[in-house]
């Protein structure tokens, strides 16, 4: 299959090794992965914050580069979530390319049917589930079935797990208090599984839960779920 | 109805500052949550409610006008006053008058956000007429002049050893324990003879049946049927909202109502009314019509799945949000996610324009919502028109800026190598500890991963391209 990976401009900037990670695992599972120089962002940063007119040219573009692929793969659910669920309103139509357009894990497992991928990762691993990988994409258990395919890996159930990171995009910083209110709480359940990995399918969950531990002072990792599925 | 003095921001940190409150919070909106989480998982048909249920309310929504106009003439077959109430102020109004035409000093009430949101109680008290909140909760609050944070359990912020130290100082000063019956026995004593005294009873309503002209009351204590049954003179405030067009409609939401508020499977008092009967009952009964901003939240195709709420609750169970801050934050009788989408759009967005931004966006009360109001949906829908209409001219050009950049891959590019320059001094063991205004709040409590030294699409793409 011949598949365009959309980075997003959080993993871009932030978590280069992720996107690669995607890359890499498409590309050992046979299919031609295609990385567009001219992808950005999808928009929904200003969507989320109320700027719908500045978020227009941004999915206008998302379209147009990606236009021609048989599936479009990115690491984050978050983008993915807007893109099939926010553009249709925005664009006003709902082009075939928006549900050809699916997050790492559930390409894998719902589209390819592929639930090991060959790793090895040893490494006690708790997972969270991102809110919009759980009520937007529905992604369901995707990962899990990922993870507990991965060689090596310990598999710790996180307290809480559905609840949110509070990371919200601006969210985190217009509401910076109730956003690390909510944090400090995530970060608690994640110590109490004494992992040595959280991960997740979210760059920006990550950012979030990984800048809480840090603070912290913690010795657990953030670590986005394609790293781990490329490990080896 | 009045919106809220401060920034949701300012008003949630003092309210996350209250370690009690958080704790207090905490512990109740978990045991709430996996309460409801159980009955609901054991319904099959649980989906197939939800859509029932939002069906009836859009049918509702669609020919409000018509509905409204048969409910008042079953109402006036039946033996009821109606009154058409603008806004708060004419349905105070009406109370006012019904009271002071039967010389009632005192009226019983049931609980009812509808009177909070008009300002029932102080309307009534500057006229000398006192009413009396017999719900349990409602009761603590009025005693100790705090107010409602939940929809349902309006005193979930406090604990029973500050409910037994404030009956104490108010209504038994001889209370010794504060186990859960003996606080509710010494409400029931103060309580009944308040009952048997009243000569106006005053409710709101869960729902009003359009085709007979029923009116519902679903409640846990039994306190509202006493103020419905006992006084001789009953007066309802409806929101024109909350109707629904067959009896028989009832089931839907009688099923789905106390599963989503209370976590219970069948609701404990349901008191259904109709006109006045004779010898049965109160034999003077007005029913107040209010529209107090309902029909301009209608206008707006997008925002008016608000007035599809049955006030479960549920949403400010399941939020992240609400359970941190609590309700006292959102400024409103109406708190959480619900109270997010309804203050603004009832009082303007103007007057409340940093409510739809009290989200993550984590979807949970999309999820929770018994009749599927797409809570997020109506949160942007409401921050696009809180931008227009108070948006900071900063915020807007930042935002601008970064779709320019966005605009381009090879702006984006170059956006990142100007942050690498920048940062370099910022960046400590890896991470950023300390990041100049706005983004101070997030590194407040947070480290801030850097801009990573190669960006993935900048390299990728030049691989990919390099020929073989």
């Amino acid at each position: 299959m011949r598949v365009g990976l959309f980075a997003t401009c959080v993993a871009d900037t932030m978590f280069p090794d992720a996107a690669r990670a995607t890359a890499m695992i498409l590309e050992r599972l046979g299919h031609e992965v295609v990385v567009p120089r001219e992808q950005t962002c999808c928009g929904q940063m200003h969507m989320n914050a109320g700027y719908r007119s500045e978020a227009l040219p941004l999915a206008e573009r998302f379209v147009a580069t990606f236009g021609e692929f048989d599936a479009v793969v990115s690491p984050s659910s978050s983008c993915v979530g807007a893109i099939r669920e926010l553009y249709p309103q925005l664009l006003a139509i709902d082009p075939p390319l928006l549900q050809r357009t699916m997050e790492l894990s559930e390409f894998l497992v719902h589209r390819l049917g592929v639930e090991d991928v060959g790793a090895s990762y040893p490494h006690r691993v708790t997972y969270h589930p991102t809110c919009h990988s759980l009520r937007v994409t529905r992604i369901g258990d995707a990962p899990l079935r990922l993870l507990r395919n991965v060689k090596g890996l310990e598999l710790v159930e996180l307290p809480d797990a559905t609840e949110c990171c509070g990371f919200g995009g601006t969210f985190s910083i217009k509401n910076a208090g109730t956003s690390s209110a909510i944090l400090a709480d995530k970060c608690s359940a994640i110590e109490s599984t004494d992992a040595d990995v959280c991960t997740a399918v979210d760059g920006s969950c990550l950012l979030q839960i990984g800048g809480g531990l840090s603070r912290r002072g913690d010795r657990v990792r953030a670590v986005h779920l394609a790293e781990i599925l490329a490990s080896t | 109805m009045r919106g809220p003095d401060e920034t949701f921001p300012q008003a949630a940190a003092r309210e996350l500052g209250d370690a009690q409150l958080r704790a207090n919070l905490g512990n109740a909106t978990a045991t709430i949550r996996d309460k409801r989480a159980r009955v609901v998982d054991e319904l099959p048909d649980w989906e197939q409610l939800r859509d029932a249920g939002s069906a009836i309310k859009a049918e509702v929504m669609a020919d409000l006008d018509g509905y409204l106009l048969q409910f008042e003439q079953a109402l006036r077959a039946a033996g009821a006053t109606v009154h058409w109430a603008r806004d708060g102020a004419e349905a105070c109004a009406v109370v006012a008058q019904v009271a002071r035409a039967h010389n009632a000093t005192e009226v019983v009430k049931v609980k009812s956000l509808t009177t909070d949101e008009i300002e029932l109680n102080a309307t009534l008290a500057q006229q000398g007429i006192h009413a009396l909140e017999t719900d349990f909760a409602e009761l603590i609050l009025q005693l100790d002049g705090d107010w409602s944070s939940h929809i349902l359990v309006p005193a979930i912020h406090r604990n029973r050893t500050e409910i037994r130290d404030l009956f104490k100082r108010t209504i038994a000063p001889e209370i010794a324990s504060d186990e859960p019956a003996v606080l509710a026995e010494a409400a029931r004593l103060y309580l009944r003879e308040r009952f048997l005294d009243a000569k106006v009873g005053v409710s709101g309503a869960n729902f009003g049946v359009a085709e007979t002209g029923t009116l519902c009351v679903v409640e846990s204590e039994g306190n509202g049927r006493m103020c419905t049954t006992l006084p001789p003179v009953l007066v309802s405030i409806i929101g024109i909202e909350k109707l629904v067009p067959t009896f028989a409609d009832l089931e839907v939401f009688l099923q789905l109502l106390p599963r989503s508020s209370t976590g219970e499977r069948m609701n404990p008092y349901t008191s259904l009314w109709t006109g006045v009967t004779d010898a049965d009952g109160p034999q003077e009964l007005h029913v107040v019509l209010l529209d107090n901003g309902r029909t301009r939240v209608l206008k707006d195709e997008i925002g008016r799945q608000a007035l599809h709420c049955i006030r479960c609750s549920a949403c400010l169970n399941v939020c992240p949000v609400y359970s941190r801050t609590g309700g006292h934050a959102y400024g409103s009788v109406y708190p959480g996610p619900i109270g997010a989408i309804l203050t603004p759009q009832l009082i303007g967005i103007e007057n409340a324009p940093t409510l739809p931004f009290a989200s993550s966006l984590c979807g949970a009360c999309y999820d929770a919502c018994p009749v599927k109001i797409d809570i997020p949906r109506v949160l942007l829908h409401l921050r696009e028109q809180a931008v227009l209409a108070t948006g900071k001219r900063s915020e807007r050009a930042a935002m601008r800026a970064l779709a320019w950049v966005f605009a381009s891959a090879g702006r984006l590019r170059l956006a990142q190598r100007l942050a690498r320059i920048a940062q370099r001094p910022l960046v400590r063991s890896g991470v950023i500890h300390r990041l100049p205004p706005p983004l101070s709040g997030w590194t407040d409590t947070r480290d801030m991963r850097p801009v990573a030294a190669h960006g993935f699409v900048e390299q990728a793409s030049a691989e990919r391209e390099r020929p073989e």
